[in-house]
């Protein structure tokens, strides 16, 4: 049945797809371009790759913002997860809608507005015991950590809500105490929820470049922050070839990420199926 | 209350307290305040003089200064302009997109929703860079038009509203997309066989029952878009023009060019007055669809 109207959307597909992937495929095609000159072909290199790797201040900037979605992404996970239980298991405490405006607002937040805010943060608590004196690391880090946990909160508690309670229920009634009963029912279950919320708090960490440069150090240069300064600066082939890399890494992550989930939903399956059946 | 649970509570409200809620009450602060050539760079609201009571110091100028200096409200005008139009843009483009994708054969879907997502994981910067490379006066665009002869002169396309039209649509897309998929593929089909059988035609099926159906993800991926497009910097500041100010720009250059702390935070205030609206029915949307979920 194609009438019209599928054909319509069907087109709509394909534009909105060659839209999304057109600039990705020609950058692509350009790192492996002989000539400086990013518009004329010549011929078939890979020099821009050498060259950089062989950029020793860019690698350092990855080798730092790599570090810093490390542990921001970690802390964000830990933090999120703590207010997604409290947002789906607490029920309605004081403050809920306080609270619950307090997660998502990040998420839309001008990053312009967020970066001025913790930068100013930073300085108003730069005199206090147990805080960061001066900015780099560990300032982008939190401030990171806050971005993401947002993001992270948001797809764990849509997996808590959907979690059937019975199980927590039955693990207490037969008197697991409720730590217990977090890390052998709850955590488990909302495992891989857990590990796309680290996965999207990781990667927007290693993109953000307006809250980096507002709370970084004189000496903190993240990749986006060099990223920037050179595109700015004009077109390098060496840009196009780490931007090949990095969509590369993605596209392969992505792919074994999507064949494991795959393989996971199907082996539920058959266990359901099998359960099913042993029923007498 | 067992401690393990007042573990659970203490930690995101402290943490979110700390690093969301009072740094805007520092913004607030210091947007009264007047650049100084101290460290930091403005002078203190409270100060103890010889009596025990403080005084306080508001300093209304810099508001004033945004009402009186013609450039800022320009730029906020403008920059309520360009993410209007950008949203209206992002939902053209990605309504026929998301409803093609939810009315697709179901082993299609997840495959076809994360090439949606796919550029989204790798850099926004790189994204934006690629237009640059496209959208030049010596591009692939302009290249391929000029040998296939349809243009004598390459099409200016960088440094204008145009590039910046096509970059903010290109990296907010997703963020429509998803939750308007997320609407779309709810809808009960029988609806529309439903209303075919009574003799409706398929336009008019889709104005009369989908369309309306479809509201809230319109409003909550607008609403994804509108907000932070409002402060958006690097994509103007990369592809838009001179001319076309945005107060994302406005605010990062009084911020790290003319190192004025307090217009910065000034600035930051209006922009947050502008928006508080747009949050709120964002808030609303956000509540109402986890009601939902959690039934």
């Amino acid at each position: 049945m194609m009438g019209r109207r599928s054909w319509f959307v069907f087109t709509a597909l394909l534009l909105g797809f060659a839209f999304l992937y057109v600039p990705i495929v020609s950058m692509i095609v350009y790192s492996f371009n002989e000539s400086r000159l990013v518009t004329v072909w010549g011929g078939f290199s890979t020099k821009w790759y050498g060259q950089l790797l062989g950029d020793e201040q860019l690698l350092g900037g990855l080798w730092l913002s790599l570090r810093l979605a490390f542990v921001s992404a970690t802390l964000a996970v830990v933090v999120g997860t703590l207010a997604a239980i409290m947002l789906v298991r607490h029920g309605r405490f004081r403050g809920r809608t306080w609270f619950s405006a307090m997660v998502t607002a990040p998420l839309v937040m001008p990053e312009v507005i967020t970066g001025l805010s913790l930068l100013l943060v930073f300085v108003a608590f730069a005199p206090l015991p147990f805080m960061p004196g001066s900015r780099g690391f560990t300032t982008i880090m939190i401030a990171h950590a806050t971005l993401t946990l947002s993001y992270v909160t948001v797809v764990v508690q849509s997996r808590l809500a959907s979690m059937d309670v019975s199980l927590e229920e039955a693990a207490m009634d037969l008197g697991a105490r409720p730590a217990k009963v977090f890390l052998v029912i709850t955590l488990p279950l909302i495992a891989p929820a857990v590990a796309s919320g680290w996965l999207l708090a990781f990667t927007l960490s290693v993109d953000d470049l307006v809250i980096a440069s507002f709370t970084a150090g004189p000496d903190t240069n993240t990749l986006p922050m060099m990223i920037f300064s050179k595109v700015r600066l004009g077109v390098t082939p060496e840009i196009n070839a780490l931007a090949s890399i990095m969509v590369g890494l993605v596209a392969v992550a992505v792919a074994v990420a999507g064949l494991l989930m795959a393989r996971q939903e199907r082996a539920r399956e058959r266990d359901m199926h099998a359960a099913a059946a042993q029923r007498p | 209350m067992n401690p393990g649970r007042w573990v659970v509570r203490a930690v995101p409200w402290v943490w979110l307290l700390l690093f969301f809620l009072i740094p805007f009450v520092i913004v607030l602060k210091i947007s009264f305040a007047e650049t100084a050539l101290t460290q930091p760079p403005y002078t203190p609201l409270l100060e103890w003089g010889q009596s025990v009571y403080p005084t306080i110091k508001l300093h209304t100028a810099n508001y004033l200064r945004l009402a009186g200096d013609s450039l800022y409200l320009d730029a906020f005008l403008n920059s309520l302009k360009v993410a209007a139009v950008s949203t209206l843009l992002c939902l053209l483009v990605a309504y026929p997109m998301a409803y093609g994708i939810a009315r697709a054969e179901r082993s299609w879907r997840n495959v076809l929703l994360l090439l949606v997502m796919l550029p989204f994981w790798t850099s926004f910067l790189l994204r934006v860079y690629a237009w640059i490379g496209l959208l030049r006066n010596n591009g692939l665009i302009n290249n391929t038009l000029l040998a296939l002869g349809i243009i004598r002169e390459p099409i200016v396309m960088m440094q204008t509203d145009f590039a910046m039209y096509v970059g903010i649509v290109y990296s907010y897309l997703p963020f429509m997309i998803l939750p308007l998929y997320a609407n779309l593929e709810k809808h009960d089909v029988s609806l529309l066989e439903a209303a075919a059988d009574l003799g409706c035609r398929p336009l008019r099926a889709f104005l009369q029952v989908t369309l309306p159906l479809s509201v809230p993800g319109i409003i909550a991926g607008s609403m994804l878009v509108f907000i932070p497009a409002v402060g958006e910097f690097v994509i103007p500041r990369l592809l838009g023009g001179v001319d076309s100010l945005m107060i994302g720009r406005v605010l990062w250059d009084e911020y790290f060019l003319n190192r004025d702390w307090p217009v910065a935070s000034a600035v930051a205030i209006s922009l947050l007055i502008f928006l508080v609206v747009p949050i709120m029915v964002f808030e609303h949307f956000q509540a109402r669809a986890r009601a939902a979920e959690a039934q």
